[in-house]
């Protein structure tokens, strides 16, 4: 067991994957000498090689196309994207061939490759570095779409994803990248695709969230505990894309209350299909409307007043106890 | 000395082989074997016939929309040529001519463009990407199985096919700069038929040979006639060993015409002349080469009427495969989307499966 932030159980599960396997490469913009601007790949190439940790040219739909070539080729590269924010310049990339390559050639060819992206807002960024746009992806069948919310879960996650035989958008929560520290086991983990995991146990309630969301939503089940005697679940759902159906039919059925907490605008939100689906599935054990503690449909804000934007425990705390009272 | 020439190390060449009636530049001529060249001259008849055949078909609703290629036979023949079979090969929705020389069966390229599923499988034997129907969006990925050969060793190269109006997307300008940086071992056979549906080459861009966007990239580029089989040929063999020797991609231009509608969906009257296509019409690829052929006594009229009879009979014994393996399959398409399909996808095919049923039970 070691004690590591997300950023240094990223850089172990790469370290480890290009340890493992030959076909697994890194490549993205600044990946290599410079480590990553944020020091996810820090190391890797003294250690495995310009040929295998490799600095592109500043193009996106260049890095995930030809990753798509390598892919199909056998090889497993994880790409990376530098801001999420920049996706959209692979945007047709991703949705053409990425997801797609299976399909056209009926499973002659396959993508086994990761798309990295640090998301998400709170880390004060210039424009177009603090979106949350997972839900596009949830979207494109074909891909895969997972974001961890803890470093054991970053290591076990990313180490599932490079190993996963197909395409994976691979989330990475910035604001969270540094927060905290968590121990990490010795040995590496794999965690099976599509499983949500229970970050707290309680019966009142259940609070839906993923990547950097966890951490209000556990403060605040923390304080509804403390101040309330409220006991909620914070139901972690990792995987957006298969989603964990069952953990939420189960977690309804036990506490028959929702609160969905994510920063990505409210319209279409992940949060929207999280909702769909206990209502299609769990009707009858609901005893108040599911809640949506989301960002809003506008612009991401400003960094000078973007606390105001995303969710924090306050607003889940206020929305669990009118949940609550309805 | 404040002002001078800054040398690129890199000049745009034009080559040509066959001149308009035929005639061999000696000095260049490739002095192909004998019978690679019937060989090239009976798949560029077949390719022919096959677009003759599919627009026939197309015209009785037998085949959905699809990309003639009449003109540019001698672009897909001269170029594949060269490629060994663990070579790559990405094609456009318009290189039948390379794909039949591929492998790819007839029936299997009727299946496609009927709206058949199984004709997406690519064929045995051969590194085949499927063809690329977003514009430009092949030609990264073509790069990346060129990175991948470099990340592994190896002489492979590949071989990737794209338009004029390709050229101006930006993904072919990402991958050719990729393959410029890493030396790929890539060959961009651009195609430039003049069209792209109905822009023409003069509104496409702003510079004079596309081989310019080569050499803008830093790679040795080559203008070549695209209606001369030999030219084309010689242009991809040197490309081909350049790569092979590890010396990177090469581009290549090649300078045909579209002679046919853009696709059966298309009217190309809307925008060009008769006389235009009519221009062309004198630097036809398949009759140029064939007064080659005839010069030097490899083929005579007859041997020509032989060639097509048996083309005709290959046609027919593949349009009546194709008409075996035509068969609607809906319950298909679920299938090929991850390599184990996921419980949240399985129930939605268990729900379409159960409508399915109920729609062909009501005779839809
Ligand atoms: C990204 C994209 N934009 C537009 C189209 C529609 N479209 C299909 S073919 C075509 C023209 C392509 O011209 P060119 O690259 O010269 O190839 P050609 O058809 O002449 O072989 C267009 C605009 C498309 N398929 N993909
Ligand atoms: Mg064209």
């Amino acid at each position: 067991m070691a004690m590591m932030n997300l950023v240094e159980a990223l850089n172990l599960a790469l370290d480890e994957c290009l340890r493992e396997r030959p076909e697994a490469l890194i490549m993205g913009e600044d990946v290599g000498v410079d480590g990553g601007v944020f020091r996810v790949t820090k190391g890797l190439i003294e250690k495995y090689g310009a040929k295998r940790v490799v600095d592109t040219p500043l193009a996106e739909a260049g890095i995930i196309g030809t990753a798509i070539g390598m892919a199909a080729a056998g090889l497993r590269p994880v790409a990376e994207i530098q801001f999420s924010g920049f996706t959209y310049q692979a945007f047709h990339q991703i949705e053409q061939n990425m997801a797609r390559l299976r399909n056209r050639t009926r499973g002659r060819l396959s993508v086994p490759m990761v798309m990295r992206a640090p998301y998400g807002g709170g880390i004060r960024a210039v424009e177009h570095h603090s979106e949350s746009r997972e839900a596009y992806w949830v979207h494109t069948p074909g891909l895969k779409v997972v974001i961890p919310s803890s470093p054991r879960a970053g290591r076990a996650l990313l180490r599932t994803a490079i190993l996963e035989d197909d395409p994976v958008i691979f989330y990475e929560p910035k604001a969270i990248y540094r927060a905290f520290k968590e121990d990490v086991p010795e040995a590496p983990e794999t965690w099976p695709v599509g499983r949500a995991r229970t970050l707290r146990d309680g019966d009142a309630i259940t609070i839906v969230a993923w990547g950097a969301m966890t951490r209000p939503a556990l403060d605040a089940a923390g304080e509804l505990a403390d101040v309330h005697d409220v006991h909620a679940e914070v139901l972690d759902l990792q995987w957006l894309k298969p989603m964990d159906t069952e953990a939420l039919v189960a977690s309804v059925r036990r506490t028959g209350r929702v609160v969905i907490v994510h920063e990505a605008p409210k319209t279409c939100g992940v949060g929207a299909e999280v909702a769909a689906r206990i209502v299609e599935y769990a009707l009858d054990h609901l005893e108040a409307p599911i809640r949506r503690v989301a960002g809003h449909d506008i612009v991401f804000p400003f960094f000078q007043v973007e606390r105001f934007y995303l969710p924090d425990a306050a607003r889940i705390t206020r929305a669990v106890l009118e949940t609550l009272q309805y | 000395m404040p002002r001078k020439t800054f040398d690129i190390g890199l000049v745009v060449e034009e080559l040509s082989i066959l001149d308009e009636s035929g005639r061999a530049d000696a000095a260049l001529d490739p002095k192909l074997p004998e019978a690679t060249l019937l060989k090239m001259h009976r798949f560029m008849l077949l390719t022919r016939k096959l677009d003759e055949r599919m627009i026939m078909m197309q015209r009785q609703g037998q085949m959905g929309t699809f990309a003639p290629g009449r003109g540019q036979e001698a672009v897909q023949i001269g170029s594949i040529l060269p490629l060994r079979s663990e070579d790559w090969y990405s094609p456009s929705y318009r290189s039948f001519g390379a794909q039949l020389w591929r492998g790819w069966t007839i029936d299997q390229l009727l299946l496609l463009w009927a709206g058949y599923f199984e004709g997406f499988g690519l064929p045995e034997g051969v590194n085949d990407m499927p063809m690329s129907i977003v514009i430009g969006s092949h030609v990264p990925v073509a790069v990346g199985l060129g990175m991948s050969i470099n990340y592994r060793g190896g002489d492979q190269v590949v071989l990737v096919n794209f338009g004029d109006g390709a050229s101006s997307e930006g993904d072919v300008s990402e991958a050719l700069n990729f393959a410029a940086v890493y030396k790929a071992p890539v060959i961009f056979l651009c195609e430039n038929n003049g069209y792209a549906i109905s822009v023409p080459f003069q509104k496409q861009c702003g510079v004079r040979s596309l081989a310019q966007r080569g050499i803008g990239f830093g790679m040795p580029s080559l203008r070549v006639d695209g209606n001369d089989v030999l030219a084309m040929a010689a242009a991809t063999q040197e490309a081909v060993d350049r790569a092979r020797r590890h010396e990177g991609p090469t581009f290549i231009e090649a300078v045909t015409f579209r002679m046919e509608m853009h696709t059966t969906a298309d009217d190309p009257k809307v925008y060009r002349s008769d006389e235009e296509v009519r221009r062309w019409e004198k630097k036809d690829p398949i009759m140029r080469f064939e007064t080659y052929l005839k010069s030097r006594g490899l083929l005579n009229d007859a041997g020509i009427d032989r060639v097509a009879a048996e083309i005709e009979e290959e046609l027919r014994v593949a349009r009546d495969r194709f008409a075996a393996r035509a068969v609607q399959r809906p319950e298909e398409v679920f299938d090929f989307h991850y390599a184990v399909m996921p419980e949240e996808l399985a129930a939605q095919k268990r729900e379409y499966l159960a409508d399915l049923q109920q729609a062909l039970a009501e005779g839809k």
